[in-house]
C-alpha cells in the first residue's frame, strides 16, 4: 500500500517536472533541426494570416523531433556567426572579474559584519540590506552620471565595477561566517595570530561551502543580465549574450535554438555539478542569522 | 574631567576593533559608496530639484507631475496588479510542491532538480519557445482550436499579463519550492509523532504543526516573492521588448523609457517613491513577523 502511494506521488510529481523542464527540452531537440525545417515549422510566428481573404487558417507546428539530426545549427553559430562567439566572451569576460572580486571585497567586509564589533556595524549593514532589495532602475540616473564622471560609459568596467561592489556577497558570506564559533577566533587569538592571519587560516577554509555558493548565484545572475548591458553599453559588439539572443530570435530563427542552448549549456551543467552548493546558498541567505 | 572620560571612550573604542574593521571594510565600503550610496542620495535630492545641474529645489512638483502622468499610473497599477496575482500563485503552489516533494519518492533528488532547473535556465534562451506557446498562431490557440474556441491574441491582449505570469511563476517557483523544503525539514519528527499518539487527525496536524512551525519560512518568502516580482522587467523585456503590450508595461519599463527620453525629474521621484514603498513593506513585515516570534515564546 505505502509502496503504491510513493508509485502514485512520483508519477503525479513525475508528470509536473516533466512539464517544466519541457521548454528546456523542446529547445534542446529543436537545435538539431536544419535551418529549412525551423522555417518550414514555425515560419507562422509573427503573421496574421487573412482568413476573410481566403487565405488557409493555420498555425505553427510544434515539432518535438527533428526529422533528421544536423548540426548544421551548431556549425552555423560556431563557425559563421563570427557574432556569437564574440559576444560569448563578452558574457564570459564580465561575469568572471565580477565574481572573482565580489567574492574577494566581500569576504573581507563579511568578516568584519560577522566577527568584529565596531561602532555603528549594524546598521551600516542594515543600509547594505536595502540596497540589495532595490530593483536595478532606482538608481538609473546617478549611476549612469558617475560612470560618465568616471570615465565608464559604453565600457564593460560600467558593469563589472558596480557588480563587484554589490552587497549580496557580503551578505550571504556574513550568514555562512555567523556560523563559525567565536571560540575557534579566541583560540587562534591566545595563540597571538592577528585578525588577517585568522581571516585566511580559519574564516576562508571553513566557508569554502559558502563561496562555491556565491559563486554559483552570482553566475546564474550576471550570467543572465540584462538591465545593466542595456544602458550602460552602446556598441553592439561589447554586449553580453542574453542581449543578442533576443535579437537574434527575430533576425536569425534558424539558428536561435542553438544558440540558446550553447548559452544555457555553461549554466546547465554548472548547476547540475554544484547543485547542492547552489540549494545550500538560497536557504542560508533565507534563513536570518 | 570629561575630556579624560571622553579619551578613554575612544581608546576604548579604538581598542574595540575599530582600525582592524576598517581594514577589512575599506575596499567595499568605497565600492560601495561609490556606486550604490552616493548614487542613492543623489537619486533623492535630483527628485526635488528642476534640472541635474545647477537645478533649484522645486519640493514635490516632480511627485505632482509623476503623478498626473497616466503612463506613470499604468505602469503602477500593472506592477501592482502582477505582484498581487502572482506572489500568491507562486506561495500557494510552491508550498504544495515541497510539501509532495518531501514525502517518500521514488527519484526524490531528480525530481526536486527538475523544478529548481530553470531558476539558473537564462531567460533569453527560451524565449523561441514562448512565442511558438503564445503566438497568435501558436500551439496554444491550436489546441484552443481543436476544442472549438477562439482563439486569443496571447501576447497583444490583457492576456499578455497572464503570460507573463506563467513565465515568472516557471522561472521562479523553485527558490520558494528551496526555501519552503529547508522550512519542512527542519521541523522535528516528533512533533508528529507526539500528535499521533494523541490521536490528531491529518488536518490538525497539519495547521497545528506544519503551518506553524513554518510560518517564519513564509514570512521571507512572502517578502522575498514580492520584492523580487517587482523586479520581472527582465522577463518582460526579453518575452515582449521595451514597449510590450500596455497591460505588462511595468514600472521598471516606465523608468527604463524615462531614462531613454532624459526624463530624469519623472525618473528619480518615481524611483524614490518605489524605494519608500519598499522600505514601508518591509519594515511592516518585519514588525508583523517581531509581533508572531513573541506570540509564540
Amino acid at each position: 500500500m505505502t509502496v503504491f502511494r510513493k508509485l502514485v506521488l512520483t508519477l503525479i510529481m513525475g508528470g509536473l517536472a516533466l512539464a517544466m523542464l519541457f521548454p528546456v527540452a523542446v529547445t534542446f531537440t529543436n537545435s538539431f533541426m536544419t535551418e529549412a525545417e525551423i522555417n518550414y515549422n514555425y515560419h507562422l510566428i509573427g503573421q496574421m494570416v487573412d482568413v476573410t481573404a481566403g487565405e488557409k487558417d493555420q498555425f505553427i507546428n510544434l515539432k518535438l523531433i527533428p526529422d533528421w539530426v544536423s548540426f548544421s545549427q551548431y556549425m552555423e553559430v560556431l563557425f559563421d556567426k563570427p557574432v556569437f562567439l564574440q559576444m560569448f566572451w563578452n558574457s564570459v569576460f564580465m561575469v568572471v572579474p565580477i565574481i572573482v572580486g565580489q567574492v574577494l571585497v566581500a569576504s573581507l567586509a563579511a568578516y568584519a559584519f560577522a566577527k568584529l564589533r565596531f561602532w555603528g556595524r549594524d546598521k551600516l549593514f542594515v543600509i547594505y540590506l536595502i540596497t540589495m532589495l532595490m530593483p536595478f532602475q532606482v538608481t538609473l540616473v546617478p549611476n549612469y552620471i558617475i560612470a560618465d564622471k568616471l570615465g565608464l560609459m559604453n565600457t564593460t568596467s560600467s558593469i563589472i565595477l558596480p557588480g563587484i561592489f554589490s552587497a549580496f556577497g557580503v551578505f550571504m558570506l556574513r550568514q555562512f561566517m555567523l556560523h563559525i564559533p567565536n571560540s575557534y577566533i579566541e583560540a587562534a587569538k591566545i595563540d597571538g595570530a592577528g585578525h588577517l592571519r585568522v581571516f585566511y587560516q580559519i574564516i576562508v577554509p571553513l566557508i569554502h561551502p559558502g563561496i562555491a555558493a556565491l559563486v554559483v548565484l552570482l553566475f546564474v545572475d550576471y550570467w543572465n543580465m540584462v538591465e545593466q548591458p542595456l544602458i550602460f553599453l552602446e556598441d553592439a559588439f561589447k554586449q553580453p549574450l542574453s542581449l543578442y539572443l533576443s535579437q537574434i530570435n527575430e533576425g536569425a530563427r534558424g539558428v536561435a535554438f542553438a544558440a540558446s542552448v550553447l548559452y544555457m549549456t555553461p549554466m546547465v551543467l554548472l548547476f547540475l555539478y554544484a547543485e547542492s552548493y547552489f540549494v545550500e546558498g538560497i536557504q542560508l541567505s533565507g534563513i536570518k542569522g | 574631567m570629561t575630556n579624560k572620560r571622553y579619551w578613554h571612550k575612544l581608546i576604548r573604542l579604538l581598542r574595540k576593533d575599530w582600525a582592524v574593521a576598517a581594514f577589512f571594510l575599506a575596499l567595499s565600503l568605497i565600492g560601495f559608496a561609490l556606486f550604490y550610496l552616493i548614487p542613492f542620495a543623489m537619486g533623492f535630492l535630483y527628485s526635488f530639484q528642476d534640472r541635474t545641474v545647477d537645478g533649484s529645489f522645486v519640493g514635490l512638483d516632480n511627485y505632482m507631475a509623476l503623478q498626473a502622468s497616466a503612463s506613470f499610473r499604468k505602469a503602477a497599477s500593472n506592477t501592482f496588479l502582477f505582484t498581487s496575482i502572482s506572489v500568491p500563485i507562486i506561495i500557494a503552489l510552491s508550498l504544495l510542491f515541497a510539501h509532495l516533494l518531501n514525502q517518500k519518492l521514488f527519484a526524490r533528488n531528480w525530481l526536486q532538480t527538475a523544478f529548481v532547473l530553470p531558476l539558473v535556465v537564462p531567460v533569453a534562451s527560451i524565449v523561441m519557445i514562448w512565442q511558438i506557446f503564445f503566438d497568435w498562431n501558436g500551439t496554444l490557440n491550436a489546441l484552443l482550436q481543436s476544442l472549438h474556441v477562439e482563439r486569443i491574441d496571447w501576447m497583444k491582449s490583457d492576456w499578455s499579463m497572464g503570460v507573463l505570469i506563467i513565465v515568472y511563476i516557471w522561472k521562479n517557483i523553485g527558490y520558494s519550492i528551496i526555501l519552503f523544503l529547508a522550512g519542512l525539514q527542519n521541523i522535528p519528527k516528533d512533533y508528529y509523532e507526539t500528535a499521533d499518539i494523541e490521536g490528531a487527525g491529518k488536518l490538525h496536524k497539519w495547521i497545528h504543526i506544519t503551518l506553524v512551525y513554518l510560518t517564519p519560512t513564509m514570512f521571507f518568502v512572502i517578502l522575498i516573492s514580492i520584492i523580487n516580482s517587482f523586479k520581472v522587467f527582465r522577463e518582460t523585456y526579453l518575452i515582449a521588448g521595451g514597449y510590450p503590450h500596455d497591460r505588462i508595461y511595468m514600472l521598471q519599463h516606465y523608468m527604463n523609457n524615462m531614462f531613454l527620453s532624459l526624463d530624469v525629474q519623472k525618473l528619480t521621484a518615481a524611483a524614490v517613491l518605489m524605494v519608500g514603498c519598499i522600505l514601508v513593506f518591509v519594515t511592516g513585515m518585519l514588525a508583523i513577523e517581531r509581533r508572531f516570534r513573541n506570540f509564540m515564546e
